[in-house]
């Protein structure tokens, strides 16, 4: 198009075709938005409903037609979901879960990821394919008889220890696609030197590879925190996770929309924080983890 | 967290171990730790599965009888076609928006990060108190769903409380959490893609349509294919949205197999008969994820 404008010939219809080239960049710029907005409405909406259920009065929440927005917000909700169960206890079993499955996670994951990528060990990773595969409840079945036998039902050690088959594989999957694009001339550099197998990674990889273990750790963090299986089978009145409880409390009061709403949004804040401040990171974590 | 290359393992045995050797020391303890918690949880289950074992009672060897009995349960049966319905609908729908919104926000404009992050929202929230959200929009008389729908003039849907309408509800949630996860794969996919084609097909004249089937679908396709695998495993694992939403009703109208199992472990102590549905549901599951990556090889070459 820009060599037509060149051509004198066209030179007098310049103006009106400037001012349709004009027009077809706004039409373009309105379809775009037009769409960014009807992807985003369904998206947004649950949330804005979770929300606007969660500060309005019972009166509000039950009312038809829906009220939308509020007449008189409220705190009240979540002032309940906090005083009639002991929403701290779950959190911090939560936290113990989720921050030990993770930990535990990057400590045998990374190394395995790294070993896996150069040695190119296809069949390993394969393997890994198959954990995903496998019904998350098929490993609850014995899983649960063994902890039973062993006595470890009711504290929170084997729900930690069940998270692993959620983390482990995240990281491990993660890493191997990161170190693959490693350049590895700096490792064969420092093995020259005299460097051994382990100091090569320790000293060189290792270091390179803090956005990939961020991400590896940030997905682990979120798929074990939103985990709610290996919880329900696991945990006792006092080990329960945060999904689990919220799950509870749908169980016992089911009509009580404004605190169920309340502790929806306690329960996905973390995560829903960690999704915002690392989007890029999640986008490309996962899509270089999809696509080999 | 998709295909690796099984075929490229297959190559050379003996300059793979000798590659391998220096490496297992990174490798063993996640090795370990894998074995612990996936390989002997597999050979128990193959055990109880030829064992009538109810929690609390003594256990007898029976055999092939839990398979046998298994293939004479109609509400099994049944819920191996609610678990197909669900599946396919879980897999074609969100495939097809996600491209779609893939192609949207593969375009540059003010503020994309931003809205991107906000789309992603759905598949990084803890599904539990997604499915509650739901559970009170989906109310027949006070839900916010069946006021939207009057507002359109619709006539109000019963949702997951009739069994016509239980399982496409169920999509509905599944389409909202798991459409961006196929964005991101496809969003991979478009990222890769050349310029030139472009630039070629403009000065020839094309249409953006023809550009998206002559061009994009074709280089995006084996991006779509990973997509589909990892969506279709993901679709009959499917649990916590169907087990909180509907717990398998009304009736056993949503009851997938993965909620049949449920059922059977946990609710009636079941392990044999439980064991011996997990046997069955991972030979399925096996069995599809076998043709698709049979179907990506082929999307690969052509």
């Amino acid at each position: 198009m820009t060599l037509a404008l060149d051509k004198p010939a066209l030179e007098k219809g310049v103006l009106g075709k400037r001012g349709r080239r004009r027009l077809r960049k706004v039409a373009d710029k309105a379809a775009l938005a037009l769409a960014v907005a009807v992807l985003l409405a369904p998206c947004l909406f649950v949330f804005f409903w979770m929300l606007s259920l969660s500060i309005k009065y019972d009166i509000d929440n039950t009312a038809w037609p829906p009220v939308f927005w509020p007449t008189e917000p409220t705190l009240d909700n979540f002032r309940h979901v906090f005083e009639e169960s002991p929403m701290f206890l779950y959190f911090w079993n939560s936290v113990q879960v989720t921050g030990s499955a993770t930990l535990v996670a990057l400590l045998l994951g990374v190394p395995a990821g790294y070993g896996i990528a150069k040695a190119k060990a296809n069949g390993l990773a394969a393997m890994l394919l198959l954990s995903r595969m496998t019904p998350g409840l098929s490993y609850l079945i014995p899983l649960f008889t063994l902890f039973q036998m062993l006595g470890m039902i009711g504290t929170v050690w084997p729900i930690a220890l069940t998270h692993m088959v959620i983390t482990l594989p995240i990281v491990v999957w993660i890493m191997i696609g990161f170190f693959e694009t490693l350049p590895h001339e700096l490792e064969e550099a420092a093995r020259i030197d005299g460097a051994n197998l382990w100091q090569a990674f320790r000293y060189v990889a290792l270091p390179l590879a803090r956005p990939g273990i961020v991400v590896g750790a940030i997905l682990s963090f979120i798929y074990s925190w939103n985990n709610f299986i290996f919880g329900a089978v696991f945990a006792g009145r006092t080990t329960r996770t945060m999904p689990v409880a919220v799950y509870n409390m749908l169980t016992f009061e089911s009509f009580a929309w404004g605190p169920l709403a309340a502790a929806a949004i306690v329960v996905m804040l973390p995560v829903l924080a960690l999704t915002i401040v690392i989007q890029r990171e999640i986008v490309q974590g996962l899509s270089a983890g999809g696509v080999k | 967290m998709a295909g690796a290359d099984i075929s490229g393992g297959m190559t050379s045995r003996a300059s793979g171990d000798a590659r391998l050797r220096p490496y297992l020391g990174f490798i063993w303890p996640a090795l370990i730790v894998c074995t612990a918690v996936i390989i002997f949880p597999w050979l128990f289950t193959v055990w109880m599965s030829l064992n009538d074992w109810h929690i609390g009672s003594e256990r007898a060897f029976v055999g092939w009888a839990n398979y046998a009995n298994l293939a004479t349960d109609r509400r099994f049966l049944e819920s191996i076609g609610h678990t197909f319905y669900f599946t396919i609908l879980a897999v074609f729908l969100p495939l097809v928006l996600g491209t779609m919104a893939a192609l949207v926000f593969h375009k540059k404009f003010r503020g994309r990060g931003f809205f991107r992050a906000l789309f992603i929202m759905p598949m990084m929230a803890t599904p539990v108190a997604v499915s509650l959200v739901w559970t009170m929009m989906f109310h027949p008389q006070l839900g916010v769903l069946n006021y939207l729908l009057s507002l359109v003039g619709l006539p109000p849907s019963q949702w997951v409380f009739a069994t016509s309408t239980v399982i496409p509800s169920l999509i509905l949630v599944e389409i909202w959490l798991w459409t961006p996860f196929v964005m991101i794969i496809v969003l991979g996919g478009l990222a890769s893609l050349p310029t030139e084609p472009y630039e070629a097909a403009l000065i020839d004249g094309a249409s953006q349509w023809q550009m998206f089937w002559k061009i994009t679908y074709p280089l995006v396709l084996p991006f779509l294919v990973v997509a589909m695998i990892i969506r279709t495993i993901d679709a009959l694992k499917a649990f916590e949205t169907i087990w909180v939403i509907t717990n398998g009703g009304p009736g056993t109208a949503s009851e997938t197999l993965n909620v049949y199992l449920y059922a059977q472990a946990f609710a009636y102590n079941q392990v044999g008969t439980a064991s011996a549905v997990v046997v069955v549901f991972f030979a399925i599951i096996v069995a599809l994820s076998l043709v698709l990556l049979w179907a990506r090889q082929k999307a690969k070459w052509s």
